[in-house]
């Protein structure tokens, strides 16, 4: 369902992401790992046709994001990385916005939002303009914008970040139940979650994969059995860098 | 239908927010207060507005449209949410549409809510009330010419103050070219080829026919091609940005 094939970017003389290229398939939830500045979001963009690859394609349900960018988005469902928010709206309003853009009308948008707001647990809030919303809020609302056209294709960028431990634990439930007949993509710095919720993880540093297998598979390979000695010792640390 | 979209929803925040209604009570006090003050309009009883009234709005429009087009792009990147609107099902075209309508319509609320100076003329005199319609399309469009190129220059950057200021110095050059006191300074300055091609970049030319009533084709055509290069600007840089 999602296809990446040798995506490259290149930000001038830096290669954010160097000739990516992975698989998910409809029901897998693919964990996306790496240090910070390895590229997890900048290959989220082009997946999701906000930014253009220097080289390579994605391809969402056979739909290229090159080729035909309008249909391909239409398929995916996108959490962007700290959940940007039109601040002025409230969460209903917001919700009700982005289901309209998705072309959804009438009595459907009503039903989706409805929905939307009660998966990710934004009843309370529902009429809270944006701005007075707390960072978990927030990040409940962009999530709850994920959802709301119930997509073939889900791509989350750090979807449990400035979330409490019970909301952690809910949306981890959550990726795992979508997942079951969806393809998601969805990046983290908690190694904890390949357990909790994915069925695969891949873990990228400076660009290239360096692990990819299930969470059993990484276990194996880590010698010790712990998923943070292995995510050591196949990553580049700044601190040796700098040594 | 995702101009619409956008243009409802930018039109909502213009009027959800104190923005709106500040730019247009103070348009209304600077525009009655110098047509009653420096316009002498009780004294010279011209009914056709043209010096009265009209005269002012290209003074007032270069400070203030670049007031209500700075945030179009500039908050949408650095809130960030132009990432949304990026992996959204919509063209980049007609979300600079829906936005440059809805800035456009914020002025066209404010021009008719001068009103009562067209029921006051027709009440003191006779005027020609097709001249005065023509001098409101007038205004209308240098007003949409100056939210043009703010639109563009909002796309540069993430900051509203500095496109802002880059607007309104774009607008006063365009004002002072062409208007009769400054050329006729700088035709002692350079030569007339020069003067003449800094005369067609201002607004005055064009605004003054339909000021006297006329419609004449290639003012029509030299606002609207103005306006639509800016747009498509617009488009060029938001593209570019992401490469
Ligand atoms: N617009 C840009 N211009 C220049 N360089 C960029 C741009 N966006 C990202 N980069 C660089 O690309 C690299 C990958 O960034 P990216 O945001 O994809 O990392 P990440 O894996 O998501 O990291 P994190 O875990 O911190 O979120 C970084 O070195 C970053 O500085
Ligand atoms: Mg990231």
């Amino acid at each position: 369902m999602i296809e990446v094939e040798n995506l490259t970017k290149q930000f001038g003389s830096k290669l954010a992401v160097d000739d990516l290229s992975f698989i998910v398939k409809k029901g897998e939830v693919l964990g996306f790992l790496g240090p910070n500045g390895a590229g997890k979001s900048t290959t989220m963009r082009m997946i999701t046709g906000f930014l253009p690859p220097t080289s390579g394609d994605a391809k969402v349900c056979g739909i290229s994001v090159i080729d035909n960018p309008m249909a391909a988005k239409t398929k995916v469902g996108y959490l962007p990385e700290s959940a940007p928010l039109y601040l002025d709206m409230t969460v209903i309003g917001f919700l009700k916005f982005c289901a309209s853009i998705r072309g959804l009308a009438g009595s459907d948008r009503n039903d989706a939002v409805e929905r939307a707001i009660e998966t990710c647990f934004l009843t309370s809030v529902a009429k809270q303009s944006i701005d007075t919303l707390s960072k978990g809020y927030r990040h409940r609302t962009g999530l709850a914008q994920a959802l709301l056209h119930d997509p073939e294709v889900l791509i989350l960028d750090e979807p449990t970040d400035g979330l409490d431990p019970n909301q952690k634990y809910e949306v981890r439930q959550l990726i795992k139940r979508l997942g079951k007949d969806k393809a998601i993509l969805f990046s983290t710095h908690i190694l904890e979650e390949v357990d909790a919720a994915c069925t695969r993880a891949v873990i990228v540093d400076r660009g290239r994969i360096v692990a990819d297998g299930t969470p059993a598979e990484l276990h194996a390979q880590s010698g010790s059995g712990s998923l943070t000695d292995l995510f050591r010792s196949l990553t580049t640390r700044d601190t040796e860098e700098a040594a | 239908m995702s101009s619409l979209t956008i243009y409802k929803r930018e039109l909502t925040s213009y009027f959800a927010q104190p923005t709106a209604y500040a730019i247009i009570v103070i348009f209304l006090a600077l525009s009655m207060g110098l047509t009653f003050s420096f316009g002498s309009f009780m004294r010279v009883g011209d009914a056709s507005l043209e010096w009265t009234f009209f005269f002012w709005h290209p003074w007032i429009f270069m400070l203030l449209a670049p007031a209500v087009g700075m945030k179009l792009w500039a908050d949408e990147q650095r809130t960030g949410t132009i990432e949304l609107l990026g992996t959204f099902p919509v063209s980049t075209w007609s979300a600079i549409v829906g936005k440059f309508l809805a800035a456009a319509t914020v002025w066209l609320v404010a021009l008719l809510l001068t009103f009562p100076i067209v029921i006051t003329v027709n009440y003191l005199g006779d005027p020609d009330n097709g001249a005065i319609l023509a001098g409101y399309l007038g205004s209308f469009l240098v007003c949409c010419t100056f939210l043009a190129i703010t639109m563009l220059v909002s796309a540069c950057t993430r900051d509203q103050v500095v496109c802002l200021i880059v607007s309104v110095a774009i607008c006063v050059t365009m004002v002072l070219c062409g208007y009769d006191d400054f050329t006729r300074e700088l035709a002692k300055a350079t030569s007339p080829t020069a003067v003449e091609a800094i005369i067609s970049f201002g607004v005055w030319d064009h605004f003054r026919s339909l000021n006297r009533g006329l419609f004449r084709m290639q003012d029509l055509v030299w606002f609207a091609s103005f306006i639509f290069v800016c747009l498509l600007g617009t488009s060029a840089i938001l593209s570019a940005k992401r490469a």
